[in-house]
C-alpha cells in the first residue's frame, strides 16, 4: 500500500491555470480528496455542494428516524462544510432542485414506466453537474469546475478536441457516465482523480486527516432511498397525483404463450432473472418489455443476445463524427467489458452498432459508449 | 478581509454590554434562580431584573413576560397554548401568507388535528388588509396570529387596527414581534395584543433565548410539564446568563431605539436609493408602507441571487435571499411570491439588513461592490435584457 503517497508527488495537471476553480462537492471521499489536491497544487478554490432533492418530500420513504446516507442528506453537506473548514477554503450549498426533478427525477421515472432502462447519473453529470452548476461556477467567478468523477481529459493538440479518457483505475472508472459533456464542457472541466486509484484517493485524504477519510462510499442512485427504484416511482407518481395503474398483465415467451402474470411493466428490468414469480427448468431472463401490449417477454439466455442495435443522441467527443464505419470498443452499461463492434453513424445523430458477437442484454434506455482502447469516442442512448 | 455583514435580520452580535452582563452567570454567579440559598437569591434578583427590562421595552408588566428558548417556542406557546385552552368545540385560527415558518408551520400541523386555518392574502406592498381581517373573522375564530415586521421585506403590518378588530370580536391575537423589537417601538398596550414573541438573538442578545409576553388572564393551556419555575408556564430551570443577557438587549434597545432607527433609516435610503441609482431595472420592495428602519429588499431582473450572494460573500460582503434550509441552500421564498413577484424575480431579489454598527464607510464600499457584482452576473445571464429606456 502506498501509504508514503503525498499529495505534493501528484503531478500537476497540464490545464492548471490561475484562476478560480470551483469544486463540486459531495461531502464524500473522492470531491473532498479533490479539494485537497487542487488547494495543495496553491490553486484558489471555492467549494460547491448541490441541493438536488427535499428530503422531506415523498415521507413514506423515510424509515424511522433521521436520513441518512443518501444524496443531500444533511449529514452529507455537513461533512462537506467541515472539509472546506478543515482546508480552509470557502463553501457553498446551491440549490438545484428544481433542474433535479425537471432534468433527472421526472425523466427517470417516464423512462421506467415506458418500459426502459434509463440512467439517471449520466442525465445529472450532462444537464446539471456540467451545466447550471458549472454556470453557477462562472457567476461566481470560477474559470473551471472539478469533480471527484475518475475519468481523464486530455487536448489533443494535433485534432484540437479534447479527448475523455478512462481513469486509470479501471474498477472505478466513471467515463461511462460523462458521455455527453460537450467540447465546451470538457474545456473548463477537471478530473483531478483520473490518475489515482481508489486505494492511493483514500491515503491521500487520511495523510490529510480530512474529516471523510474513511466514510464508506455510496453505492445507490442518490435519491432512491434503500435503492428501491420502484417504491419511489410509486411514491413520485402518487405525490405528483398521477398514480400508475399496476395492471397487471401477461409474461409470455417469445412465441407469444402466455407462462404467467405481472404486477405491472415497470417492475422489471431486461435481463432481470430473479423475481420472476415462477420457476422454470431452465434459467428465464425479462428479454423484452412491451408497453403498448402491457407484456413481459421472457426467455432463455440465447434470446438475450444481441448482435446489432441502434442508438440515438450521439455525442461525439474525442473525434468528429466520422463518415465511414468506424471500428470500436463498445461498452452497454457500467460494468460490461467494452466488446468489439463496427459503428456507423446515421444522419439525425444517430448510429448503428454490431457486435463482432453479439452481447447480452442491450436494454433500450442504457447507454453504449464507443471506445479506442482508454480514448472515449462517443456515447449514446440505445433505443 | 475586513468583512461587511447587513445581515441583521438573520441575527446580530452580542452587543459588548450585553457580554458583560451575562458572563458572571456562566461561573461565579451560576446559581439555579429557583434554590433558597444565596447563590439562588442572586440568580432569582438577575432572572427579576432582567424580566422588568424586557417588560419597560413592550410597556408590559413583568408577570407578563415569559423567557422561553426563542422566537419559535415562543411562536409555538402562543399558537398550540391558546387552541388547546379554548375548549372541545371546533375553533378557527387566522394568520398570514407571509408568517415566518414558525407560525406557518405550527398552523400546518393544527389543520392536521382538525382546525381551520385562514391565510390572509397581501397586497404588492406585503400588508394584510384589514377589510379581509374583518371578513375571516367567524364565531369560531380563537385565535389570530399575525407577524408585527416581515423578515424578509421589513414591512410592517397594521397592527393597531388588528388589534381593534381583535378586541371588538374578542378574538386573542398573537403577534411575531421577532424582527420589530428593537427596531420600532412595540408596546403591547397600544397594539392590543395579547400574546407577542420575541428572540434575543435578533436584538443583541445571544441565540437560544426568547420572550413571550402573555398578557394577565389570557387562558392558554401549558405548553411544557415540568417544575414550577416562571408559574408553571415554562417549566425547567431559568437559562440565568440568557435572560440577563435578554434584559440587558432589551434596556440598551430601548433606550437607544430612536436614535438608532434615526441613523440606520439614514444609511438604509442611501443604500436603498444608491443601489436603484447604479442598477438599471433594480426596484425595491415594500417601500409604500411602514418598514423597519434597517431592511431593504431589492429584486435585480436578470440575475441568480444565490449566485449573487455567493459572488458578493467571496468579496466580503454579507447579505442574503429570503429563506435558507438547514442545508444552507436557498430556498424559493414564499413571501416574495406573496407579494406577486414572478418565481425568477423572487429569485433574483435581495435582502439587505442593516444593524446598530453598520459605518458609513461600510455603506459606501457596498455601493461600490453590489453594482458591480450585478452587472458581472447580468453580463453571463442567458435572459437578461436591459429594459428600454422609453419603457421604465
Amino acid at each position: 500500500m502506498s501509504t508514503e503517497l503525498q499529495l505534493d508527488s501528484l503531478p500537476v495537471a497540464a490545464e492548471t491555470k490561475p484562476g478560480m476553480v470551483a469544486v463540486a462537492m459531495s461531502g464524500g471521499v473522492d470531491s473532498s480528496t479533490v479539494a485537497a489536491v487542487l488547494m495543495q497544487q496553491g490553486r484558489p478554490i471555492v467549494g460547491l455542494t448541490m441541493q438536488l432533492w427535499n428530503q422531506r418530500r415523498l415521507p413514506e420513504l423515510q424509515g424511522d428516524g433521521p436520513a441518512q446516507h443518501r444524496c443531500c442528506s444533511l449529514d452529507d453537506v455537513y461533512d462537506a462544510k467541515r472539509v472546506a473548514q478543515h482546508l480552509n477554503f470557502p463553501h457553498y450549498v446551491v440549490n438545484f432542485e428544481e433542474q433535479f426533478e425537471e432534468r433527472v427525477v421526472r425523466p427517470f421515472v417516464q423512462q421506467y414506466l415506458s418500459g426502459r432502462t434509463p440512467i439517471a447519473c449520466t442525465n445529472c453529470n450532462t444537464d446539471v453537474k456540467f451545466e447550471p452548476l458549472l454556470r453557477m461556477a462562472r457567476q461566481i467567478g470560477a474559470e473551471r469546475l472539478a469533480t471527484g468523477h475518475y475519468a481523464r481529459i486530455r487536448k489533443n493538440e494535433a485534432t484540437g478536441r479534447y479527448e475523455l479518457r478512462r481513469a486509470r483505475d479501471d474498477s472505478k472508472d466513471q467515463s461511462y457516465f460523462l458521455w455527453g459533456l460537450t467540447q465546451e464542457q470538457l474545456s473548463c472541466s477537471e478530473f483531478p482523480l483520473g490518475e489515482l486509484t481508489k486505494e492511493e484517493v483514500r491515503t491521500l485524504a487520511r495523510n490529510v486527516k480530512l474529516p471523510v477519510a474513511d466514510k464508506p462510499e455510496s453505492m445507490e442512485l442518490c435519491f432512491v432511498p434503500n435503492g428501491n427504484y420502484v417504491q419511489f416511482i410509486h411514491a413520485y407518481v402518487t405525490e405528483r397525483g398521477t398514480p400508475i395503474s399496476d395492471a397487471e398483465g401477461d409474461i409470455v415467451t417469445e412465441s407469444g404463450e402466455a407462462i404467467g402474470r405481472h404486477n405491472g411493466v415497470h417492475n422489471y428490468t431486461i435481463g432481470q432473472r430473479k423475481g420472476l414469480g415462477f420457476a422454470a427448468g431452465k434459467p428465464i431472463y425479462v428479454l423484452a418489455i412491451d408497453t403498448k401490449k402491457n407484456r413481459v417477454i421472457v426467455g432463455e439466455d440465447e434470446g438475450l443476445r444481441c448482435a446489432s442495435f441502434e442508438v440515438e443522441g450521439v455525442n461525439w467527443i474525442s473525434i468528429a463524427e466520422p463518415c465511414a464505419p468506424l471500428r470500436a470498443q463498445v461498452k452497454i452499461r457500467h460494468k460490461h467489458e467494452p466488446a468489439p463492434a463496427t459503428v456507423e453513424a446515421v444522419a439525425g445523430l444517430r448510429a448503428r452498432v454490431t457486435f463482432d458477437t453479439p452481447q447480452r442484454a442491450v436494454t433500450p434506455g442504457q447507454a453504449a459508449v464507443f471506445c479506442d482502447g482508454d480514448t472515449v469516442l462517443a456515447g449514446a442512448w440505445i433505443k | 478581509m475586513k468583512r461587511i455583514y447587513l445581515d441583521h435580520n438573520a441575527t446580530t452580535p452580542v452587543e459588548p454590554a450585553v457580554l458583560e452582563a451575562m458572563l458572571p452567570f456562566f461561573s461565579g454567579e451560576f446559581g439555579n434562580a429557583s434554590s433558597i440559598h444565596t447563590f439562588g437569591q442572586r440568580a432569582r434578583a438577575a432572572v427579576e431584573t432582567a424580566r422588568d427590562q424586557v417588560a419597560a421595552l413592550l410597556d408590559a408588566r413583568p408577570q407578563e413576560i415569559v423567557f422561553t428558548s426563542g422566537g419559535t417556542e415562543s411562536d409555538n406557546h402562543a399558537i398550540f397554548g391558546v387552541i388547546g385552552g379554548a375548549g372541545a368545540a371546533p375553533k378557527h385560527v387566522i394568520t398570514s401568507v407571509i408568517e415566518h415558518e414558525a407560525v406557518l408551520n405550527a398552523c400546518q400541523a393544527l389543520e392536521k388535528q382538525g382546525v381551520a386555518v385562514s391565510y390572509l392574502a397581501v397586497n404588492r406592498e406585503g400588508q394584510i388588509e384589514l377589510e379581509a381581517l374583518r371578513a375571516a373573522i367567524r364565531p369560531d375564530t380563537a385565535l389570530i396570529t399575525i407577524m408585527h415586521a416581515n423578515n424578509e421585506l421589513g414591512a410592517v403590518q397594521p397592527l393597531t387596527g388588528i388589534g381593534r378588530i381583535a378586541t371588538e370580536a374578542d378574538v386573542y391575537f398573537h403577534s411575531d414581534a421577532v424582527q420589530s423589537a428593537g427596531k420600532i417601538p412595540v408596546n403591547v398596550k397600544e397594539l392590543q395584543v395579547d400574546l407577542l414573541s420575541l428572540s434575543g438573538h435578533k436584538l443583541y442578545a445571544p441565540k437560544g433565548i426568547g420572550a413571550l409576553y402573555i398578557k394577565g388572564g389570557t387562558r392558554l393551556r401549558q405548553f411544557f410539564y415540568g417544575g414550577h419555575h416562571q408559574r408553571g408556564f415554562r417549566p425547567g430551570t431559568e437559562n440565568v446568563p440568557g435572560i440577563v443577557a435578554l434584559g440587558k438587549a432589551a434596556e440598551l434597545a430601548r433606550l437607544s431605539l430612536s436614535e438608532d432607527a434615526t441613523r440606520i433609516l439614514a444609511l438604509r435610503d442611501k443604500l436603498e436609493q444608491g443601489l436603484l441609482a447604479r442598477i438599471p431595472d433594480a426596484h425595491a420592495n415594500s417601500t409604500r408602507v411602514p418598514r423597519t428602519p434597517n431592511a431593504s429588499n431589492i429584486t435585480f431582473p436578470g440575475i441568480e441571487g444565490e449566485a449573487l450572494i455567493i459572488s458578493l460573500d467571496l468579496k466580503g460582503l454579507a447579505c442574503s435571499t429570503g429563506a435558507a434550509c438547514s442545508s444552507g441552500a436557498v430556498e424559493p421564498s414564499h413571501v416574495l411570491t406573496a407579494i406577486g413577484l414572478s418565481a425568477a424575480e423572487a429569485r433574483a431579489t435581495i435582502r439587505f439588513s442593516l444593524g446598530r454598527h453598520t459605518s458609513e464607510a461600510e455603506i459606501a464600499a457596498v455601493l461600490e461592490m453590489v453594482p458591480a457584482a450585478v452587472a458581472q452576473l447580468r453580463q453571463l445571464s442567458p435572459t437578461y435584457q436591459p429594459v428600454p429606456a422609453n419603457r421604465r
